[in-house]
């Protein structure tokens, strides 16, 4: 009954279609497998190799379940109000929509804008800055920061291992009792990277199975020419950090990935976000200052501060006109994956009680 | 007290003197113990955290709260220049002060030998900084050993951490803290970064040796002198840096820990 919320009505009716099936067949034929309830990560056709090292750390159902019940569980903060979900919310592609900076705990901002939680298995480094190179290592920045969930892991650590329901997941997960800090954050990853988005009406019209309007395709056209280097599809980002000139704030300016580096040339550098679901995750750039596309796209048209950092794509002139604004707005709300963002499997157990 | 000490020293350099004309290292095969031993200073005094002051070279006074650093990759090398390198992964020791278990670390199955020379490295390498977080238990495991000395939002270890109060101190609480990492970066293809892990070789003192048998037992007893973290070819001012941590300043106090240790003696029991 642990798992209840994972069979939801998505999961049920397939399920029980195949209890049927393998029933009535049973009679006549071999003896049938169980019936295929198991999850496993799949790579979308047209995807690269993942860069996560799933052979260390496959995907298995009780190890995602986990991974989901940690996810959705304010436990991982401080005083216990703030989840990942908190500031991670599903039908916004897992961002904080609405929200510029996130709230974290006793309403404490942040500093940054929350990046959507989707197709991590190809992200080469996370945050803004690319501070942490390896998904297994991320969740530790949130829970230890002091804006957002403000514990510490080891503290963690130690509430999960008191706790009977975890000891119970964490040993079904993992095949043996025990819980520590690789398994948590093992189970986290699986949970993770199965957030998969490759199926919005773009990758079924790139796949034939769905038409565009004139205006999307111009989009497209468009964004192919000017948009596409950096932002790269199929991951719609080439994971690079680059400074596309959004000015800096007069006072406590975040220089970004430089805090990491060090290296003059990574000034005001932030990392490429992917668009996919962009027109779900408002709003955009580092500290969220652009509400709208269309101010995003006024930014594009000749908005840079021009720094020495600045992108060279943008130190001679990047200009679009109104139409091509629109046109690219319209491309870029086909990137919207709804089967992603309804996914149950994805959801929240019952009884979450989502913030604000 | 100290005339016990005194005895137990001549006791063990007479002991040691006539066990190394019985039993020279000749059997390939035969392994003794090694006892790392790191005693904290302030200077030529023993460290006392929160109440002892000190006064740095730039003149200015302080109380140490917190005095923290890895060691790591050691190797033993004889006067020959035989090296006897440790099992990578049981090479990483986290000492802090105010954990007095961490003073010691024992090595078994050391190849018999004399060494003379200790070679290790100050800080956690790049390689094991971008491990699988399943090949960092205890000292470096975050959840345990390095809940302390590990930064999340920047993926990587605290090489070293000093931290105290001073009057000098600019900042609001007239606090210091120095918390010096990096490794170098270069994951996924990422460009180089500040490397602030130092790699050092001491030599025991007064053509001392490391006498390792099968069945003796060496204890290498070395000084790191908290003061030599902002003393050096830097004399960091509290007053100018209170706080110093990913800058690159750090780089500065990194050249400075790599005069922080020596071996002050050795027990050859």
């Amino acid at each position: 009954m642990r798992h209840r919320y994972w069979w939801g009505s998505g999961m049920l009716l397939p399920l029980l279609t195949t209890f049927i099936i393998t029933a009535c067949s049973k009679k006549n034929t071999e003896p049938t497998p169980e019936p295929a309830k198991n999850i496993a990560f799949v790579k979308p056709a047209g995807f690269p190799e993942p860069v996560y090292r799933l052979a260390d750390n496959p995907v298995t159902t009780d190890g995602f379940a986990l991974g989901k019940v940690l996810f959705y569980d304010g436990l991982l903060s401080r005083d216990g109000t703030i989840s990942c979900a908190s500031c991670h919310i599903q039908a916004n592609a897992f961002t904080h929509h609405g929200h510029d900076v996130s709230h974290g705990i006793d309403d404490r901002l942040g500093t940054r804008n929350s990046p959507p939680i989707q197709n991590m298995a190809w992200s080469t480094s996370f945050f803004w800055d690319g501070g942490v190179h390896d998904l297994d290592l991320q969740p530790i920045a949130p829970i230890e920061n002091p804006v957002e969930m403000d514990d510490k892991l080891n503290n963690v650590i130690g509430k999960l291992q008191r706790n009977t329901r975890y000891q119970q997941l964490f040993e079904k997960a993992f095949g043996s009792p025990g819980i520590n800090s690789t398994r948590m954050l093992k189970a986290l990853s699986q949970f993770m990277v199965m957030l998969v988005s490759a199926d919005s009406r773009y990758d079924r019209y790139i796949a034939g199975k769905e038409t565009f309007s004139e205006e999307e395709k111009k989009g497209l056209a468009l964004f192919e020419q000017r948009c596409a280097t950096c932002h790269k599809p199929p991951l719609f980002t080439d994971n690079s950090f680059r400074n596309n000139g959004v000015a800096p704030r007069p006072f406590g300016t975040d220089s970004g990935r430089y805090k990491i580096t060090l290296l003059d040339e990574d000034m005001y550098k932030f990392k490429v976000p992917s668009l996919r679901n962009v027109a779900l995750s408002a709003p955009y750039m580092h500290d969220g200052r652009f509400g709208s596309l269309e101010s995003v796209m006024n930014h594009y048209d000749g908005g840079f501060y021009p720094t020495a950092t600045l992108d060279p794509a943008f130190k001679n002139g990047f200009s679009f006109s109104e139409p091509d604004k629109k046109a690219l707005i319209a491309f870029l709300k086909t990137l919207s994956d709804k089967g992603f963002i309804t996914n149950e499997r994805f959801a929240p157990p019952p009884g979450f009680v989502q913030g604000d | 007290m100290k005339q016990n000490i005194l005895l137990l020293c001549i006791l063990t350099i007479l002991a040691s003197c006539s066990k190394d004309k019985t039993t020279p290292a000749t059997d390939p095969n035969e392994k003794g113990v090694v006892v790392l031993e790191f005693d904290n200073r302030a200077g030529t005094d023993d460290l006392i955290l929160n109440n002892q002051p000190y006064r740095n070279a730039a003149g200015e006074q302080l109380t140490i709260s917190k005095f923290a650093y890895y060691v790591s990759n050691f190797r033993l090398i004889t006067a020959s220049g035989q090296v006897y390198t440790l099992p990578q992964d049981s090479s990483y020791f986290l000492i802090s002060e105010d954990n007095k278990t961490s003073a010691f670390h024992t090595l078994y199955n050391v190849p018999a030998g004399d060494y003379t020379q200790v070679k290790f490295m100050i800080g956690i390498d790049s390689a094991r900084n971008t491990m699988d977080i399943s090949k960092r238990p205890g000292v470096l495991d975050p959840a345990e050993g390095a809940a302390d000395m590990y930064w999340s939002w920047n993926s990587g270890y605290i090489f070293a951490k000093l931290e105290g109060s001073s009057p000098a101190s600019t900042d609001a609480q007239k606090l210091f803290r120095y918390h010096i990492g990096l490794y170098g970066g270069g994951f996924n293809n990422g460009p180089r970064t500040l490397n602030n892990t130092r790699e050092i070789t001491l030599t025991i003192p007064n053509n001392g040796k490391a006498i390792v048998r099968r069945d003796r037992k060496a204890q290498i007893h070395f000084f790191a002198d908290a003061l030599k973290m902002l003393n050096g070819t830097t004399n960091v001012s509290i007053a100018a840096n209170p706080n110093v941590m990913v800058t690159p300043f750090s780089e500065k106090i990194a050249d400075n820990y790599t005069q922080m240790f020596n071996i002050d003696h050795v027990h050859n029991e």
